[in-house]
């Protein structure tokens, strides 16, 4: 048969200005990102006379995003699959409270400190996987919504972690965990003196002490490599395409013959995971467990992932998005913050943006002109 | 005619006391076209989700490739080279198309002796084309979601997809449903490119001009039972009809 069939896009045809606008709206994050450093660089100076950006309030943005950022990586897997994660808060606390119990208790009984960090890790990473178990096997096997299901195991981890630290702070950790959270890859002094030092800082005296910045802690380098992980097994592995599979149409991948009910297991405990990497860094970081530091950070976590453009409906994300959300939220914070407005703002602003994130999703959608019903 | 790829015997299937599929015995050819007509009710349904493992048949036999095969799930019966296009069609429109094509059967590179495994997109994309090419299709662009495609294209993707993995036998129910009129014409014209390439097809269609358009044989249901098996050529719309609501019977004609 000579004839071809030519079967022509259905989103063909835009016109320049809509091609324009389509690329605004796919990369705005960014370009929104970029708006607000400028604003602040700017206006910080003029109205609080000291300068945004700094090598120091560069590193303060980073290191107040790494928890934001590990709640929200694995909650950008979960939304992709259209699921939902509401209990990732709480169970970075529950994983700070046991990575300094075990740390604590593996240290005194005399585990060199090290493998007591170690031990704190596998207890954080673990005792967060065994929920994400329990939040999967309950959504994926017995069909109950991921809403509900993350919502109870929230309040049950919650009562976990209070009990085990007895509503208060673990403290009474070793000296050298200090170190661990708080040291960094590289150091930058300022001044006469100064220098750029690589793993360890020279020893400081007087004024020179607070001319060094701590570029890059070890708490941010740890995130990185999550953060380009979570990349690689969500854009370049099967993992990620099933995840995308499932998030766009459930019954296609049951058909396809992917293990869908296995998979959503494994997003839950990745989920869990990566809120339980969180605690254990917080945990470095504040050197105690606290049950208290997880759960505020959940809107704003799953804000960052909104903001970064997954799409609550599944099927529809990345992980740099998701980045980028989490950095918007840290500027504004920060810059606000300098610009001595009340702290409540941030509030404010940080859910305009939200709203407004979703509402350049949507429109989106309408500039493409999607097909939905299927008839030309 | 070649020996049949699809051998159905006497096959019935019961849902309490109604019989939704009674005694059905059939053949069908390589490179056949066969329009499975019914008025709703009929057990068309019924009787392609038996053939495909879905359900599985109270009595009979449902040979393939020569064989007796008994499907426990629709996966077997796809492994056999039984593959069925639904309406919905089973595409994740958030994916491209050759996403969609390798759906759950990915081609993978391997990295550090198989420890590390990445997608080989640019892999299935060639693969895509060359499925696609077979076929004669031609999308501008394969990798955009496949939301952005029309309904007949994604058609044509399912269509890919089925051809690609090497199906032996296709079902497709109202392909051509939820369509435009020149889109509807380029789906027939696929389901004639199948059987050029000897892929049988059994289509469950109501429109009667798309049966007349690409149908070898006609077989019409009737309360679960077969009433009659037609030469396309041998018949007309307003005879099948009567056949359809139960009319004119064969198998009544020869039993009185």
């Amino acid at each position: 048969m000579a004839t071809t069939t030519t079967l022509t896009p259905a989103g063909a045809g835009l016109s320049s200005l809509q091609r324009l606008l389509l690329l605004v709206s796919r990369l705005w994050a960014w370009l929104f990102l970029l708006a607000l450093i400028l604003f602040f660089v700017i206006t910080v100076p003029i109205f609080s006379g000291i300068n945004f950006f700094t090598v120091r309030n560069s590193q303060n943005v980073l290191v107040a995003i790494v928890p934001v950022l590990l709640l929200g990586l694995g909650q950008t897997f979960v939304i992709i699959s259209a699921g939902i994660d509401l209990s990732v808060g709480w169970v970075m606390s529950l994983a700070s409270v046991l990575s300094a119990l075990a740390l604590r208790n593996s240290f005194n009984a005399g585990v060199p400190l090290p493998l007591a960090v170690l031990l704190g890790f596998f207890a954080a990473v673990g005792g967060a996987g065994v929920v994400g178990l329990v939040n999967g096997l309950i959504i994926a096997k017995l069909k109950v919504p991921a809403f509900i299901v993350t919502l109870g195991s929230s309040f049950i981890v919650r009562g976990l972690a209070l009990l085990w630290s007895e509503n208060t702070t673990v403290v009474g950790l070793p000296d050298g965990v200090r170190a661990y959270g708080n040291e960094s890859l590289f150091y930058s002094i300022r001044g006469d003196h100064g220098g750029f030092y690589v793993f360890s800082p020279p020893t400081l005296t007087g004024d020179m002490v607070r001319q060094m910045d701590r570029i890059l802690s070890w708490p941010v380098v740890a995130a990185m490599v999550v953060v380009v992980i979570c990349m690689f097994v969500l854009h370049r592995q099967q993992f990620g395409r099933y995840t995308f599979a499932i998030g766009g149409n459930m019954q296609a991948a049951l058909r396809a013959g992917i293990p869908v009910d296995r998979h959503i297991i494994k997003l839950y405990m990745l989920s869990a995971i990566t809120a339980g990497i969180g605690g254990f860094l917080s945990m470095l970081q504040f050197t105690g467990g606290s049950a208290s530091i997880g759960d505020p950070l959940l809107l704003s976590s799953i804000a960052a992932v909104i903001i970064g453009g997954v799409s609550l409906f599944g099927g529809a994300g990345t992980v740099i998005g998701t980045v980028i959300g989490a950095l918007i939220i840290a500027v504004l914070t920060t810059g606000l913050v300098m610009l001595n407005v009340q702290a409540f703002w941030q509030f404010i602003v940080v859910g305009a943006v939200v709203i407004v994130a979703v509402l350049i999703d949507q429109s989106r959608d309408l500039l493409v002109g999607r097909y939905k019903g299927g008839a030309e | 005619m070649s020996e049949p790829i699809l051998s159905i015997r006497g096959l019935s299937k019961r849902f309490g006391g109604l019989t939704a599929v009674n005694k059905v015995s059939w053949d069908i050819a390589p490179g056949e076209v066969v329009a499975l007509l019914g008025d709703n009710g009929a057990g068309k349904s019924t009787l392609i989700k038996c053939i495909s493992g879905v359900y599985q048949p109270d009595d009979g036999e449902i040979w393939f490739g020569g064989e007796k095969r008994n499907f426990s799930r629709p996966v077997e019966a796809r492994g056999a080279g039984i593959e069925t296009i639904y309406q919905d069609l089973a595409l994740a429109q958030n994916l491209d198309v050759p996403a969609n094509i390798f759906l759950g059967r990915e081609m993978k590179r391997r990295y550090l002796g198989g420890l590390i495994k990445t997608l080989d997109d640019k892999k299935m994309l060639g693969e895509s084309r060359v499925g696609l090419d077979a076929l004669d299709i031609v999308f501008p662009s394969l990798t955009q979601p496949i939301e952005s495609l029309s309904g007949g294209q994604r058609q044509a993707v399912a269509i890919a997809r089925a051809i690609y993995w090497k199906a032996q036998l296709m079902i497709m129910d109202e392909p051509t449903n939820n369509l435009g009129v020149p889109e509807q014409q380029k789906v027939l014209e696929l389901i004639r490119r199948l059987r050029d390439q000897g892929t049988p097809v059994i289509l469950i269609t109501h429109t009667m001009p798309d049966v007349f358009a690409v149908a070898d044989r006609i077989l019409v249901m009737h309360r679960g039972r077969l009433v009659t098996e037609k030469h396309t050529a041998q018949t007309n719309a307003s005879e099948l009809v009567q056949y359809m609501v139960g009319a004119l019977d064969d198998t009544r004609a020869v039993a009185t």
